[in-house]
């Protein structure tokens, strides 16, 4: 009995849309327009995928949500951005990450002149629930990450790439945010580490109920981890659907997973079909 | 001992003593340039600034009364009162603290994500408005700052160390002031480096020195780091300004010790606390030992450029600074 009200409380809570964009247009120097129009929603709980090649807009969009799009001279032209219904294109990140919303950004970022518990520590920049709330958390990432916990004295400019990207995601776990924006964790990593953080990133999910937004080029280890994807081609949404319907749909196979069931396409047809999706578009 | 080598001793506390105070004017520049790519011209100027704003308050000044008595016909010029020192020093660094908050506000919120070369003419374009300013606030006759610093050699040092040698040594000369305007700085660097190292507001500092992009993306808000660090440098220039200017009276050439503090930076490097700091003191030692070894030999007035020649030397063999940043890359 106590098990079915659990379940139903989850399936509930499930379908509460955390994080919505909508129709949003991006604009760089007043003159480029990156995002033309981009909608997606964000599920409580889930792990939700933003997929596509480069310069498609993934990361644009993230820092569209995030708001970190103004540093770079970027500008939100047109439609919304809503965090549990309250929309949120002007705040800063800082009210941001308040509300529980932090990206990790593509390429890292580490501080890398801090140690890699300095780094952490930024992380809890935005508390006010005390030292001993944000120790505690500290060792709850060294549980995650144990690497960290080895390397937690030293520069994180001279930590591997792996750790870098642990570290960036450990710092992000320590403002307590309930979703994340993970902007390309596989970036320049060998196959079993992008493996072991996508493991860690199932598992902040499925223990802590971080919900995630996550863009990625990797479409076939995404797809694998995410519960629902999107798939942006030139600024736009072009497919959008559960993760493994979007992993069994030919063109996804085609396009994004390399795989064909009539053999080797040639590259024309791969031009042409995406010209004529465009225009349907 | 022979009296020539503990002359010779003398000249390098004497140096030591005034290379502090070089750390210390460097040490603004470091501040505001770690953190936010900006070389401050105007730090000579804030330490003016600062001290021509502490004399003023302690000796109840009205601010702008030329201007005041120009525009209404008026004939004032003082309150009428005197502010004790600490209290006017306390107001001083809430002007400086509010200097600040303007400059973050009026200017450099505005030039985010200029070039380098841009933010610098900003800031000598600020260094010239800030000494115009000053003289606006305070008029531009030479004043006197009188804190009740103890002034003069040391009696103790000298009687105490005068029968180290022999006849013709009698004892150390150190300035009381010099020694004061040490124990201060050495105190202000600690607490800086204290600050900077071990509390949340330090790190998010350091933090914004390395990523401004990241900073921002865990909340770390810019402009009040820039404000905080702009602040901080107030307070740096405050300090310096105070024994500077109670060594040799406020007035204009005060901010030309940002020229001293060049050559610091030259040898310590722009990014490094430390490097100011050593940078500070082989200056300060090398150009009193110049001028008492060579000096003589050439016809003294070494003090003026000894330092820049030392300094390019550096910039030659070791182009980051002693201390400059290791420049860390992976690829």
């Amino acid at each position: 009995m106590q098990q079915a009200q659990h379940t139903t409380e989850q399936t509930s809570s499930e379908l509460d849309t955390l994080l919505e964009v909508n129709n949003v247009e991006v604009i760089y120097n007043h003159v480029i327009l990156v995002l033309k129009g981009v909608s997606l929603s964000v599920p409580k709980g889930g792990i939700t995928a933003l997929l596509g090649g480069n310069g498609a807009g993934k990361t644009t969009t993230l820092k569209a949500i995030s708001n970190l799009l103004h540093s770079e001279r970027g500008e939100v032209t047109k439609g919304s951005v809503k965090y549990r219904g309250e929309p949120v294109q002007r705040m800063d990140p800082e009210t941001l990450v308040k509300k529980g919303v932090i990206q990790v950004m593509e390429g890292r970022h580490c501080f890398e002149h801090l140690t890699v518990e300095e780094n952490l520590l930024t992380g809890s920049y935005t508390r006010n629930d005390g030292a001993a709330a944000i120790a505690s958390d500290l060792e709850k990432v060294y549980s995650y990450f144990p690497r960290l916990k080895e390397r937690r004295k030293s520069q994180a400019g001279y930590t591997s790439g792996g750790e870098q990207q642990m570290c960036a995601l450990g710092r992000a776990l320590m403002s307590k945010p309930e979703t994340i924006l993970l902007d390309e964790p596989s970036m320049g990593l060998a196959p079993q580490l992008v493996e072991e953080i996508f493991q860690i990133v199932k598992s902040l999910n499925e223990k802590e109920g971080v919900s995630f937004l996550l863009a990625e080029q990797n479409t076939n280890v995404a797809l694998r981890f995410a519960h629902y994807g999107y798939i942006l081609e030139s600024g736009r949404i072009v497919m959008d659907g559960p993760a493994a319907e979007l992993r069994e749909n030919p063109d996804v196979k085609e396009f994004y997973l390399g795989m064909s069931e009539e053999g080797r396409k040639s590259f024309r047809d791969v031009r042409s079909y995406r010209r004529r999706k465009r225009w349907l578009a | 001992m022979s009296a020539d080598f503990l002359y010779g001793i003398e000249v390098i506390l004497n140096g030591l003593m005034a290379g502090v105070m070089y750390a210390l004017v460097a040490l603004g520049f470091v501040l505001i340039f770690k953190a936010s790519g900006i070389f401050n011209f105007a730090q000579g100027v804030m330490a003016l600034f600062a001290a021509l704003t502490l004399v003023g308050i302690m000796e109840g000044q009205i601010p702008f009364s030329h201007l005041i008595n120009e525009i209404f016909g008026t004939k004032i010029h003082n309150f009428g009162w005197e502010v004790p020192a600490l209290l006017a020093i306390a107001l001083t660094l809430l002007v400086m603290v509010a200097f600040a908050w303007a400059v973050q506000q009026f200017l450099f919120k505005h030039l985010v994500g200029q070039e380098p070369i841009i933010l610098f003419m900003a800031t000598i374009g600020l260094a010239y408005f800030l000494e115009g300013m000053g003289d606006l606030m305070w008029g531009s006759n030479i004043k006197t700052l009188d804190l009740g610093l103890p002034q003069g050699g040391s009696r103790v040092i000298e009687e105490l160390s005068a029968n180290l040698g022999g006849d013709d040594f009698y004892g150390f000369f150190i300035d009381k002031l010099d020694m004061v305007a040490s124990v201060v700085a050495i105190i202000l660097v600690l607490a800086l480096i204290a600050f900077s190292q071990y509390t949340k507001h330090g790190r998010a500092m350091r933090a914004v020195a390395d990523d401004h992009q990241a900073a921002l993306s865990v909340g770390i808000s810019l402009n009040f780091i820039w404000v905080l660090v702009w602040s901080l440098a107030g307070l740096v220039a405050l300090v310096a300004g105070v024994m500077w200017g109670a060594k040799s009276g406020v007035q204009f050439s005060l901010s030309l010790i940002a020229l001293k503090a060049l050559p610091v930076l030259m040898l310590g490097g722009f990014t490094s606390i430390p490097g100011a700091i050593v940078g500070g003191l082989i200056i300060g030692v090398g150009e009193k030992l110049f001028e008492y070894t060579v000096g003589p030999m050439i016809g003294g007035a070494t003090e003026n450029w000894f330092a820049y020649v030392l300094a390019l030397l550096f910039l030659v063999f070791r182009p980051q600074g002693l201390f400059g940043e290791k420049i860390i890359e992976r690829v």
